[in-house]
């Protein structure tokens, strides 16, 4: 069960894999994701499902090696091993219907979990205009393919290495104050990404989506560990979300709560690994 | 099953001999590790009778023929046959006589409340009192007998021949093992779904190491799997697996979902970093053993000083896990007195001996944070009896004025559990009381949807093993009779 059936490496420290997972394959709605476990005592970490084939059987993930599992999973397993145990599709699918126009944006690792959610929305007739931001050109992933998922494609680079200079937030700002009407943003990417484009699109009032990513234990809605403030109630990110509205979610509070293992992380990197983290191609 | 135990020099009756019950004497006590060698493990705590205490507890039995231990154990097991095989030495028959009637005694000996059951009950207390036979103890000891002595053999099990009747039972706690395990027996093909990545329920993620070890846990679930019931994992009922797709496709279906969602208490600061459903915390702590802190992978923050909310079951053993992670304080935090305490007796006594501190009639009113949303304090408030609310025991009362600071660094909330909605909210026609807990018919367990039965947690909230364990077997005996006639008019729950 859970066959890795693909690996490659997207970019430095940035992977995709597939993995043999039938019954989440065939289940699988945009915006869910899974929990994986690589071997029987390590922990469950949260990953997007960034595509799926239920003729195949097979999942798709891509992340990125940040700490003691990523870099576990990333490095010590190759195509044809097994993972533990891999759960899914948890989390509330990804709201879709013709809404006109949404503008989906996708920042670093973000870019492979916006893919399904670009392919449903395109489905169901809407106009897709996708903004997607690298910190640099070699870092680059999978701008084919949500080219191919989107009616119209922005790629950003923070030093101008590729497509228009800046942030995705600059992107959005230009279409925006260009007269594009714009139904609806939907924005997944590391917090300070989607704070920055909940700051930015507040005054327009257009509604807007974003993903939340926070630490998580079961992903099933046992634990709590995954609670944030969303409009001054307290929710559970992997069954009311991970999806929310942006306006509502108390950003410093899911700031803070994402720091609650931080020395803790630390140490198990140290102790397991040569210092070997990738933090600088994510974009913080 | 061939035993060979040298009874007479155990003291114990020889087969054809009368027995001559020692009623009189005090009843054996067990013998635990010492409390400055447990709180610097994970280990269990009770160790358990040996052949020889277990054969001169059970000469203490009077065999009665009228027993009331027996009417008074929610499975009804036949106390004072079991017990009179083992003062004959024969601990495994004693085991298979028990599992007729309850399929998972290792667990059962150690986590039911038997000083409120059974053992309450044992007519050795008129004439002897306080010292009731230890039927949780002799029950334990046998079944650990048998799962080390005695490779069971889950083919010579009498188990009726294939029915072709398939059922699919969700959640792998002790109703839905209890349930899988009577249905297979009756010759039905069963599917158990569980959720998360090992099978067992509460007993597996909540109740820790030190008082039920996940290796007993994992032989009962082996046996239960020997009986013929396919165990599958990581199978979310309303996710993986669309409920409509599980309908279509069994003869019946067995809810068993548990109650695992945690209340919280919506009060200022609930969210800091540091503050804990006590599900979280024990999930972590025993499911993903971070106990274990040089190889498990998920962490914990280890408490210098812990407060815990609450005084049932899970917070004492919330507080000994505080205990055991380091802390140099750990206080539980409870609203009512001593007397009110939901927790069982010896788990109180034992969270005393090592070290707890009880910090009565006060409640929690909010927590306060440090610079970087880290927990540093809760404001609480003390606390007066006033008149008994519905649960018969005094309401508390706030005292105006009351409230002062407490220092901690680690808060875990432990005020219960309610069930989770992913089930009925995936379930047309489901009904429910208060919108999650699910309503049966108390004696055919037969839900308001056709062909769906559910038992444990699930349909009565947060209670005990024993309880889940005898919804399990009564509903398998009830779908037994429904899958064979799903014609006849079958009462749903008003
Ligand atoms: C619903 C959801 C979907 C996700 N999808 C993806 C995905 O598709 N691809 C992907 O690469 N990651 C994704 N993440 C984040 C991923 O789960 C974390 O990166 C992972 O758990 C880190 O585990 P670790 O042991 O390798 O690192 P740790 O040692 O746990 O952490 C290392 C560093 O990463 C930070 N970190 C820890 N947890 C998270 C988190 N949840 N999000 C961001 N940073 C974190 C820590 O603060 C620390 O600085 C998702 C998270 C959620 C909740
Ligand atoms: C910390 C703690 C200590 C306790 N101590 C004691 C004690 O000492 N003595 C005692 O008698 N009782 C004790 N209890 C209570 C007792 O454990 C429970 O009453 C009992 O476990 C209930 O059994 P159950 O089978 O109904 O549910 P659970 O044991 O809760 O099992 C339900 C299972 O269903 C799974 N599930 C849920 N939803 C789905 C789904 N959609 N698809 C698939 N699977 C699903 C869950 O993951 C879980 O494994 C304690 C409880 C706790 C929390
Ligand atoms: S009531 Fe007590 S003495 Fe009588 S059979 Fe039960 S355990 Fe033995
Ligand atoms: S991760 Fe446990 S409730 Fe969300």
């Amino acid at each position: 069960m859970y066959t890795i059936t693909r690996k490659k490496v997207l970019a430095s420290g940035v992977i995709e894999m597939g993995i043999l997972a039938p019954r989440i394959a065939k289940a699988h709605k945009p915006g869910q994701f899974l929990m994986v476990m690589n071997r029987e005592e390590s922990e469950r970490i949260p990953l997007t499902i960034a595509d799926s084939d239920p003729a195949t059987g097979e999942v798709t993930i891509v992340f990125l090696e940040v700490g003691r599992s990523t870099i576990e999973l990333g490095e010590d397993f190759k195509e044809g091993d097994s993972l533990f145990a891999v759960v899914g599709p948890l989390g509330t699918p990804t709201h879709i219907e013709p809404f006109g126009t949404v503008v989906v944006m996708g920042g670093g690792l973000g870019v492979a979990p916006i893919y399904p959610i670009c392919k449903g929305l395109k489905a169901a007739g809407n106009t897709v205009v996708t903004i997607i931001g690298y910190r640099r050109k070699d870092l680059m992933f999978w701008h084919d393919k949500l080219a191919g998922a989107s009616t119209e494609t922005i790629v950003t680079t923070d030093d101008g290495s590729y497509g228009s200079k800046g942030f995705v937030t600059d992107a959005l700002k230009a279409l925006h104050d260009g007269g594009r009407a714009i139904d609806r943003i939907i924005a997944i990417g590391p917090p300070v990404m989607m704070r920055a484009v909940s700051n930015l699109t507040q005054p327009w009032g257009i509604p807007t989506w974003v993903s939340l990513n926070t630490i998580m234990v079961d992903g099933t809605g046992m634990c709590g560990g995954c609670r944030v403030e969303i409009g001054k109630e307290s929710k559970f990110v992997c069954v009311d979300g991970p999806d929310f509205d942006a306006h509502l979610v108390n950003w410093d509070e899911m700031f803070a709560r994402m720091k609650v293992y931080t020395a803790e992380e630390r140490a198990a990197i140290l102790a397991n690994h040569e210092c070997k983290l990738h933090l600088d191609n994510i974009k913080r | 099953m061939s035993e060979t135990i040298d009874i007479a020099a155990l003291n114990g009756v020889k087969e054809g001999e009368k027995k001559r019950p020692r009623s009189k004497e005090k009843r054996l006590e067990i013998a635990c590790q010492t409390v400055e060698a447990r709180v610097r493990n994970y280990d269990e705590v009770a160790l358990g009778y040996g052949p020889a205490e277990a054969v001169a507890e059970s000469m203490r039995c009077l065999e009665c023929p009228k027993p009331r231990c027996v009417v008074a154990c929610p499975v009804h097991i036949d106390i004072p046959t079991f017990i009179g095989l083992i003062s004959r030495g024969k601990f495994s028959q004693a085991a298979e006589d028990i599992r007729q009637y309850n399929n998972l005694p290792s667990v059962c000996g150690r986590v039911c409340p038997q000083e409120n059951l059974c053992e309450a009950a044992c007519i050795v207390n008129d004439t002897n009192p306080k010292n009731p036979i230890a039927i949780g103890r002799l029950e334990r000891f046998a079944s650990d007998w048998q799962l080390t002595h005695d490779v069971r053999d889950a083919a010579s099990v009498h188990k009726r021949p294939a029915t072709g009747f398939k059922i699919a039972v969700i959640g792998s706690g002790p109703a839905g093992l209890s349930c899988s395990a009577d249905l297979a027996k009756m010759g039905h093909s069963v599917d158990l779904f569980e959720a998360l990545h090992k099978p067992g329920g509460v007993l597996m993620y909540g109740i820790p190491e030190f008082r039920l070890p996940k290796a007993i846990v994992q032989k009962e679930i082996e046996y239960v799997k020997a009986l013929g019931v396919t165990v599958e994992c990581n199978v979310v009922v309303g996710r993986t697996l669309p409920v409509k797709e599980v309908l279509d496709s069994y003869d019946a279906v067995f809810v068993a979902s548990g109650a695992g969602f945690p209340n919280m208490m919506n009060i200022p600061g609930e969210n800091l970093n540091g503050v804990y459903s006590a599900n979280e915390f024990l999930t972590r702590v025993n499911l993903m053993k971070a106990w274990k802190n040089d190889s498990a992978g998920t962490p914990i923050r280890k408490p210098r000083k812990a407060v815990v909310v609450g005084a049932g079951f899970t917070a004492f053993d919330v507080v000994r896990i505080a205990l055991r992670l380091g802390a140099e304080e750990a206080s539980i935090v409870y609203r009512r007195s001593r007397e009110e305490m939901p927790g069982r007796g010896e788990e109180i006594e034992h969270s005393l001996e090592e070290g707890a501190k009880f910090v009565l009639l006060t409640n929690p009113v909010k927590y306060l944070g440090d610079e970087n949303g880290f927990v540093r304090g809760v404001v609480v408030q003390k606390m007066d009896l006033g008149e008994p609310d519905s649960s018969g025991r005094r309401r508390p009362v706030p005292i105006k004025g009351s409230e002062y600071e407490i220092e901690c660094d680690l808060v875990v909330v432990a005020i219960g559990q309610t069930p989770n909605v992913l089930i009925p909210s995936n379930l047309p026609g489901l009904a429910t009381r208060w919108g999650s807990v699910i309503k049966v018919n108390r004696e055919s367990y037969m839900t308001t949807v056709p062909k769906v039965f559910a038992g444990g947690d699930a349909i009565t909230g947060a209670a005990t093993v024993i309880l889940a364990t005898r919804a399990g077997r009564e509903a398998a005996r009830s779908m037994d009779a429904y899958v064979r006639d799903p014609a006849r008019n079958w009462n749903p729950p008003a």
